[in-house]
């Protein structure tokens, strides 16, 4: 991009509109290294470090803490305890004061921040943090789940329960039923960049935050709130964040505290950034699931009716358990009708870190448990997983009938998932290789291959009705220029360039007229977290909304000054025809300036229709859905458990994309991030409840060779969102992850081969090649086993 | 006794550097973002996994200039005296025109947050000098060590084809200027000794291989570090003192690798791609192994002598060495001992070495024709992951089709690399067919109790353990049929 360009006036189209594929904005800064991250910036004078010292513990009281070596060591300034908490010693983000900020009295989990030194060098601070001596009265502690009572055991928070006709009955009058449980193992965010802030103390009650967080709006609000001060005295701001994916919604807001305490109170800029052990064992994850289910089935395999418990490990506070585990249960269902269920949610409280958001936020979690049930099902009946699943789909939007209630009574009018399945069935060959791979087990000793075609279905809102606003603020300079901000953040995802191209669009003005800036609290107010996939969607319209504002003044101007109906103002790019004569758009801004026009506004959106009542279970809970389906090919040696991903298919509806080049990689990327929750990425506390997979040594997120051998992701080039969403696109952010569900039931496919189909693997996830050796073990076992 | 000298040098992009304020755990990656302010370079985990720190490191390999890609976070100073650091930075300046690695990564869409974004244009880039048209598998493998979360590394690898339509990797400037640099670092070797204190902290690099014999006599207490790709977290990780640090991994007297009357001999700080570049190419099983060791930034720097000398349990190379029949050399001053490597693994922590005493070289026999070897690894993920249980065999038939004699060792189900004896015996004089294996493979019980671990249950250990004697029966009846899962081979 050449800045000193001059813009194209004969240009029919203008560079960089909606709709069009783009560059990530900071592409080339990327591959340069001169995208700056928040360690990358030149500290202040003076700037000093923060080392956290850790519980060695999983539950205990603090009996004793005796920091003077830390105090003594060398470059140390200062150590804080909660007692330096200016404010209430908390970050909870829902309200719940179950967060400290440094542990007092007690500590609920093995990592949980005690103490932070503050030193000159990042070094001497971690060194000194391990000087510590710290006595506990150590207490029993809950490190596990499984074994816990749904009902009975300690909570977090309240849970949730869905019901929409008897279940009870419906499965009790059902042909057939099975009951069973499944497993599904938690994840590490992983974001390359780990948490960090830099805090610089301002004048007065002032405090700058640079923080790598989602939710700048909620860092200011709980860093004021740490300091006892008003938020109005608290900026934070981010440009970028090297990976969030849901663990830098609430989980930046400690860092960030810290930092700003510490800052205040020595009067010096403070910098906070977690070695890569300490981030992945003092920091939340997406949460582990027990998932209870019971269904009632005809010979067909049409489901008549289920009942579902999902019980989560939180960890020791609620931080956003509650809505996760809402976000379960609204999409236990996936993209299938239940005539009759019963579902709840068991939030449970455990001596681990507090659980938080991570892409999908409980949905991929709810999805897995309605696909185990067709499988169940569908063993059970003899038939293809496939076969059952088309069975049960919703009704499809052209033709609605009974079948499009969910469990939360919402009606389903945009169900577009059997034209997905359909195509995607076809170009994936499916039929084909389904017997060419039958033939190639039936030749093949050791190795086994497996197929699944697995559906997506997935809510688009916020369920907690206030986050979906959003807000914006456009600045057109005198010379034509655009300043863009809004209140979400970037994480990679290429937001503000979907927002840029929004207003460029708007303003009919190249892309690189729209100046793409940080986001900060001081620009825009009482942001949502950008999360819930909604940052284009909420953001993207409060951008074109305020874009629309300067507009119309412009229009309204130009009509008065040149004497024209406002009809005949009407923007091309990088132009304005007005009447018979075409002004250039920056001659126009000139003139608007010159006649004292107001050449900026603050944009607002907050989504319609929307609507939910938790306590009963009812509403409109999601503004639209978005669809899509994987089908992926697995080969599978029984020796050893070991697999490799052989092909996958993947067909998404991005609706009518905004820019379908960073869509693609959102895709891409989702389902690599969901194959890996749901194979290698394994989460593993010893008895002490300490982690010991906290560093990609132990912890095993995909690498480019875990990739499937054919990898063939499309965008549906036919859908459009349902509702007026911006430009009739669809958030992609979270739906593309639960494809990687495919290749978790294609590695249960090539299990069950070993004991002929006819037992269902209930293969747990992570599928690890242990957890897949295991359950080839067992259907070995139980196949010989006589009926 | 050679000269010494109080500084560390060598080339920083462009310009000369020499040191003298060096400690002995100061890292590359922090010198570069603290003290130089180039803060291209990223860390992601300061433990050599994640690969956000690559750059690249030029060195003088037997007189000509490699360059390989190096993971900074665990690279310490003191062993860059006499190379040429290359970072992100040096391949284009602010404004200017981007080098081909970066424009195909920005044209097809590579980076999406960019954090781990630098660190792969250094992988690819060393890739690409090497290669300019790379397979799949040859960049798969040379991406093994640099973790992305956000773009599926679908969009990386389209970019990893297409840098050659960019520009032609002859003509990189790095090809251009390897005359000048090559001179340069020639220049550097001087023949001396390095020697810096700081404070009570010490840092070495000795002159030559008999200078460090002679040093470590003196200091038995040093501690040695080749590719500091274990020593390397001892600092970042547990913040150990390292104290006085004898730097070893670029004296060329250790890297020497020769093969006389079927035996290879390989020096101790030869890295594993210098060491498997031949062993791979002699005992071709190995070949598929080395790919799953580490990344490629750790193959550049981490060595077979460190892998044995740590005594770890779940070493790589000990236990496919063991089975092959390989001796170690020790050295402690002028004195040398020859030992069976089995030998060397006394218990866990505990090796044959004594105080003064370093590994000096590998001795490993190249099997003769009719004699069957293969190691197998088995990991939670496929590359660049530790062992869960590692097996290797080394079968010797006799003509009658009975066993005549087998070595099998394993990784990952002991305190040190083990000899499953029990299941030895049980082979040993029988015919060589699945029944034979099927009732040896109840032997393993006796040989082996492993451990659960974060890695794999001990039920999980013993089972595969067990089973890649089968696999391994069959690899030898020469099936045509796939008795592995493999991912190079198309579906």
């Amino acid at each position: 991009m050449n800045k000193h360009a001059t813009p194209n006036l004969k240009a029919e189209k203008i560079a960089g509109g909606v709709a069009t594929d783009q560059r990530h904005d900071s592409a080339h800064k990327h591959v340069s290294g001169a995208a700056v991250y928040i360690d990358d910036m030149p500290e202040p004078a003076g700037t000093l470090h923060i080392g956290l010292g850790l519980s060695t513990v999983a539950h205990g009281a603090l009996k004793s803490i005796d920091l003077s070596a830390v105090r003594s060591a060398p470059g140390v300034v200062d150590v804080l305890t909660h007692a330096d908490v200016p404010g209430e010693n908390d970050v909870s983000p829902s309200n719940m004061h179950d967060d400290p900020v440094l542990a007092e009295g007690k500590v609920e989990f093995y990592g949980q921040p005690i103490f932070a030194v503050v030193a000159e060098t990042r070094e001497e601070a971690r060194r000194a943090a391990r000087l510590a001596k710290i006595e506990y009265d150590e207490l029993p502690a809950v490190i596990d789940i499984w074994n816990l009572d749904p009902v009975n055991d300690k909570q977090v928070t309240t849970p949730l329960i869905l019901k929409r006709g008897d279940a009870a009955a419906a499965i009790a009058a059902a042909p057939r039923r099975i009951k069973n449980r499944m497993w599904l193992g938690g994840q590490d965010h992983f974001y390359l960049e780990g948490q960090v802030s830099l805090a610089i103390p301002g004048e007065d009650d002032e405090v700058i935050v640079y923080c790598s967080t989602q939710g700048p709006s909620e860092t200011q609000h709980l860093v004021a709130h740490a300091l006892g001060v008003p938020s109005h005295a608290v900026t934070v701001e981010v440009r970028r964040m090297g990976g969030g994916f849901g663990g830098k919604e609430t989980q930046a807001n400690q860092c960030a505290a810290i930092a700003a305490v510490a800052a205040k109170k020595l009067k010096r800029a403070v910098k906070i950034r977690l070695d890569r052990d300490e981030d992945m064992t003092a920091t939340g994850k997406r949460h582990d699931f027990a998932i209870d289910y019971e269904v009632g089935f005809d010979d067909e395999g049409n489901i008549l009716g289920v009942d579902f418990t999902y019980a989560l490990r939180c960890g020791f506070s609620a931080d956003l358990s509650g809505p996760v585990g809402d976000r379960a249960l609204f999409h236990c269902d996936n993209a299938y009708f239940y005539p009759a269920v019963h579902a709840k949610s068991a939030p449970l409280y455990t001596n681990t870190v507090s659980n938080t958001a991570f892409r999908g936020f409980g949905g991929p979690q709810g999805m897995a448990g309605a696909e185990r049930v067709i499988d169940e099902v569908a063993f059970a009946v003899g038939k293809d997983s496939l076969e059952i699943r088309k069975l049960n789909f919703y009704d499809p939007m052209e033709a609605i009938g009974e079948r499009s209630v969910t469990p939360y009574h919402q009606k389903v009018e945009d169900c577009i998932i059997q034209r997905i399945v359909a195509e995607l069935e076809e170009s994936a060959n499916y039929a084909r290789r389904r017997r060419e791979i039958s033939a190639f087990n039936n030749n093949s000793r050791f190795i086994k291959r497996g197929l699944a075609l697995t559906p997506v279905k997935f809510g688009i809102s916020f369920t907690k009705t206030e986050a979906n606003q959003a807000g914006a603020l456009v600045h057109v300079y005198a010379d034509g220029s655009v300043h863009m901000n809004h209140g979400g953040t970037e994480m990679g995802q290429g937001l503000h360039l979907k927002v840029a191209q929004v207003v460029a669009e708007e303003f009919q003005i190249d892309l690189d007229r729209v100046k793409i800036t940080a986001t900060t609290t001081a620009k825009v107010p009482n942001t949502s977290p950008t999360a819930a996939s909604s940052g284009a969607d909420l953001n993207g319209m409060a951008a074109q909304d305020a874009a629309r504002q300067i507009r119309k003044r412009l229009t309204d101007f130009a009509a008065d000054k040149y004497q024209v109906p406002h009809d005949q103002v009407v923007f091309l790019p990088n132009r304005v025809r007005i009447g018979n004569q075409e002004v250039a758009f920056n001659d126009l801004v000139k003139q608007a300036y010159i006649n004292r026009i107001q050449l900026s506004a603050a944009g607002f959106y907050k989504t319609p229709k929307i609507h939910w009542d938790r306590s009963k279970g009812r509403g409109h809970a999601f503004y639209y859905y978005a669809y899509g389906a994987a089908c992926s090919e697995v080969s599978v040696d029984t020796l050893t458990g070991e697999y490799v991903v052989e092909r996958t298919d993947i067909l998404h509806d991005a609706g009518r994309s905004l820019n379908r080049a960073i869509d693609l990689g959102q895709v891409e990327g989702g389902f690599i991030q969901g194959m890996g929750w749901l194979t290698t990425e394994e989460l593993w506390w010893d008895n002490g409840g300490r982690l010991r997979t906290h560093a990609p040594s132990t912890y095993k997120i995909p690498l480019a060779s875990d990739r499937p051998k054919i990898f063939n992701v499309k965008l549906t080039d036919w859908s459009s969102a349902y509702e007026p969403t911006i430009h009739r696109s669809k958030a992609v952010g979270e739906p593309p992850l639960p494809h990687g569900m495919s290749v978790l039931h294609a590695l249960s496919d090539a299990v069950a081969s070993v004991a002929d189909h006819k037992i269902c693997p209930r293969l747990d996830a992570p599928a690890t090649p242990e957890r897949v050796l295991m359950a080839i073990e067992r259907l070995k076992r139980e196949a010989v086993k006589p009926a | 006794m050679p000269e010494i000298r109080n500084d560390i040098r060598f080339i920083l992009n462009g310009a000369d550097v020499a040191l003298t304020d060096v400690a002995p755990d100061a890292t590359l990656l922090d010198w570069l973002r603290l003290n130089r302010s180039l803060r291209g370079t990223k860390e992601g985990c300061a433990e050599g996994d994640c690969g956000a720190c690559t750059v690249l490191v030029g060195k003088l390999s037997a007189e000509s200039l490699v360059y390989e890609s190096v993971n900074a976070c665990i690279r310490f100073m003191g062993s860059l005296d006499g190379t040429h650091v290359v970072t992100v930075e040096h391949l284009c300046g602010d404004g200017e025109k981007l080098h081909p690695v970066q424009q195909a990564m920005v044209d097809f869409h590579g980076s999406q947050c960019g954090f781990c974004t630098p660190g792969f244009i250094m992988s690819l880039y060393a890739l690409w000098m090497r290669t300019p048209d790379p397979s799949n598998a040859a960049i798969e493998k040379a991406l093994q060590g640099n973790l992305c979360r956000c773009t599926g590394y679908e969009a990386i690898m389209r970019a990893a084809h297409a840098i050659s339509s960019y520009g032609e990797a002859a003509k990189d400037p790095l090809a251009a200027e390897r005359e000048d640099i090559t001179a340069r670092l020639k220049a550097l070797r001087d023949g001396a000794r390095v020697e810096i204190g700081l404070g009570k902290a010490r840092l070495i690099v000795p002159a030559s291989v008999d200078d460090f014999a002679a040093l470590l006599e003196k200091e038995p207490g040093a501690t040695i570090i080749a590719g500091s790709t274990d020593v390397g977290l001892w600092v970042t990780k547990h913040m150990r003192e390292i104290s006085p640090a004898i730097f070893i991994g670029g004296l060329d007297g250790l890297r020497t690798i020769l093969e006389k009357d079927g035996v290879i001999t390989i020096g101790a700080g030869a890295t594993y791609t210098e060491a498997f570049e031949t062993l791979s190419k002699r005992i071709p099983a190995l070949g598929p192994l080395v790919d799953r060791i580490g990344g490629e930034q750790v193959r550049n720097m981490g060595t077979i002598g460190g892998n044995i000398a740590n005594g770890s349990p779940i070493g790589d190379t000990p236990p496919p060495l063991i089975a092959l029949g390989a001796q170690l050399t020790l050295r402690k001053g002028e004195a040398r001992r020859t030992i069976p490597l089995e030998t060397f693994f006394i218990a866990y922590g505990e090796q044959d070495r004594q105080p003064g005493e370093f590994v000096e070289a590998v001795h490993v026999p190249v099997p003769t024709r009719g004699e069957k070897f293969a190691v197998y690894k088995v990991t939670k993920r496929r590359d660049e992951d530790i062992t869960a249980t590692l097996g290797a065999f080394y079968l010797t038939l006799a003509k009658d089709g009975t066993v005549a004699d087998i070595r099998i060792a394993y990784g990952g189900m002991a305190a040190t690399p083990k000899r499953a004896t029990a299941v030895e015996k049980a082979l040993i004089g029988k015919v060589w067919n699945e029944e034979t294996v099927e009732a040896a493979m109840a032997e393993y019980a006796s040989d082996f109790t492993p451990l659960t671990d974060m890695r794999a249950t001990a039920e999980y250990r013993a089972l595969a353990a067990r089973n890649l004697l089968l696999r391994f029966y069959i690899e030898t009846t020469g099936t045509k049929a796939p008795f592995q899962v493999s991912r190079n081979e198309a579906a």
